[in-house]
């Protein structure tokens, strides 16, 4: 064959052969189909590991309780039992080891995001709740000053 | 018709490349990835929804944001809830201020003013990702970055993905977004190192009024699988055939 259509054809070879050799070295070895359609499950297997792995923030009110006897107890037989410790409370993380006190949010919109009156129908489950209308009830003021949330029935001394 | 030896070189070279670009995409399934595609299973994660328990509080958002270290302010978020007002005229207000991480404090709707006695209905509505049995967003990825588990959750890998958005656009729900700090496309993913721990999904644990529920739809025992196979539920956007997982009781026609 003539060279100068040999002489391409190297190099157009070599070009491919570069292209597997790089593709050897940059893609791992745990990356392929991992189930059964190559169009849904073609990744790399380490990284489902890698998610699980993500730190968990959010312990749950039964964490709660084991050392807040006292708290839990009141909050468990309120009316704001369904309403978990962190919503208030914020994550706790590796609370105690890390972090000894968590941030308390007592703001008026913390009660609000319940409790403000929206006017809407019956059939809204937002209706169903206890509500007051912001700018009328003692505006301005923390709620937490007068109900305690642990216990919205009793008022604090 | 003219051809230098440069040009042709050039030309070679582009076209050796392109064309081995698919060569490249042929992958042959060994033994144990074959093993691996029919075992497990025994967990297909769903969702259940139910808009009639939903009241607004916006605790699954600022919950979610925590826990998944998703930038509190910036305007992203893996899951939001949506604000319908119906009047009697027939118009529809839709709001969702901050993703309702805030809640709705607010009877105003986009600074206008409703007057309580013209509300037909009103309701809220939650969304995160419909992890899809036919995901969209996966079927685009160029490099292999995002897939579904056995368990039927769809996950980004952060090490992979090129940010190059197509995901983003793929997704008839909208529930992608690029992550502002790892540059990455981002979504919900059930809160996957939670639920592989025998824990519940931030916003599932943070619910109140048990809006949002967790289902493992191939335990015919569990709870919320029994409603979502025995009660009337509906998925969103079912006609793009996407297969979405979310399931929704009490959705109106309004919610888009």
């Amino acid at each position: 064959m003539k060279r100068h259509v040999l002489h391409p054809l190297w190099v157009a070879i070599g070009v491919v052969g570069l292209i597997f050799f790089a593709r050897l070295l940059l893609v791992p070895d745990d990356f392929g189909v991992h189930g059964d359609s190559f169009t849904y499950n073609y990744h790399r297997l380490g990284n489902i590991e890698e998610w699980k792995d993500f730190p968990v923030k959010y312990q749950g009110t039964a964490t709660c309780s084991e050392c807040h006897n006292d708290n839990a107890r009141t909050h468990r037989r309120s009316p704001h039992k369904r309403v978990q410790c962190e919503n208030c409370h914020g994550p706790a993380g590796n609370h105690p080891d890390d972090v000894e006190y968590l941030p308390l949010n007592k703001e008026r919109a913390m009660c609000l995001r319940c409790h403000a009156d929206l006017g809407y129908p019956a059939s809204t489950a937002r209706s169903n709740l206890p509500a007051i209308v912001d700018r009328h009830h003692k505006r301005g003021r923390e709620c937490v000053s007068c109900h305690n949330p642990h216990d919205p029935r009793e008022d604090v001394e | 018709m003219s051809c230098s030896r440069r040009d042709f070189l050039k030309d070679a070279a582009g076209a050796a490349f392109v064309s081995s670009l698919p060569l490249s995409a042929f992958v042959v399934l060994t033994a144990d990835e074959a093993k691996a595609a029919v075992a497990n299973a025994t967990v297909r994660w769903g969702y259940l929804v139910d808009t009639n328990k939903c009241t607004g509080c916006g605790m699954c958002v600022k919950a979610c944001k925590n826990e998944n270290e998703i930038p509190y302010d910036s305007p992203v978020t893996r899951t939001w809830v949506e604000r319908y007002v119906v009047t009697k005229d027939g118009a529809i207000h839709i709001d969702s201020p901050d993703g309702g991480r805030d809640g709705f404090t607010s009877d105003k709707i986009r600074d206008e003013e409703i007057d309580p006695d013209s509300i037909a209905k009103a309701f809220f509505v939650p969304k995160l990702c419909n992890q899809c049995d036919n995901p969209a967003c996966v079927q685009v990825c160029p490099v292999g970055a995002t897939y579904k588990t056995e368990d039927g959750v769809v996950l980004i890998d952060r090490e992979w993905c090129i940010g190059c958005g197509y995901c983003i656009m793929a997704c008839p729900y909208g529930v992608r977004f690029f992550h502002p700090e790892h540059k990455v496309a981002d979504k919900c993913n059930f809160c996957y190192h939670r639920i592989t721990k025998g824990m519940m999904p931030a916003c599932v644990e943070s619910c109140a009024f048990g809006a949002r529920r967790l289902a493992n739809l191939r335990d015919p025992d569990d709870p919320v699988t029994k409603i979502i196979t025995t009660e009337r539920v509906a998925v969103l956007k079912d006609e793009y055939g996407t297969k979405p997982h979310v399931f929704y009781l009490g959705l109106d026609n309004s919610v888009r």
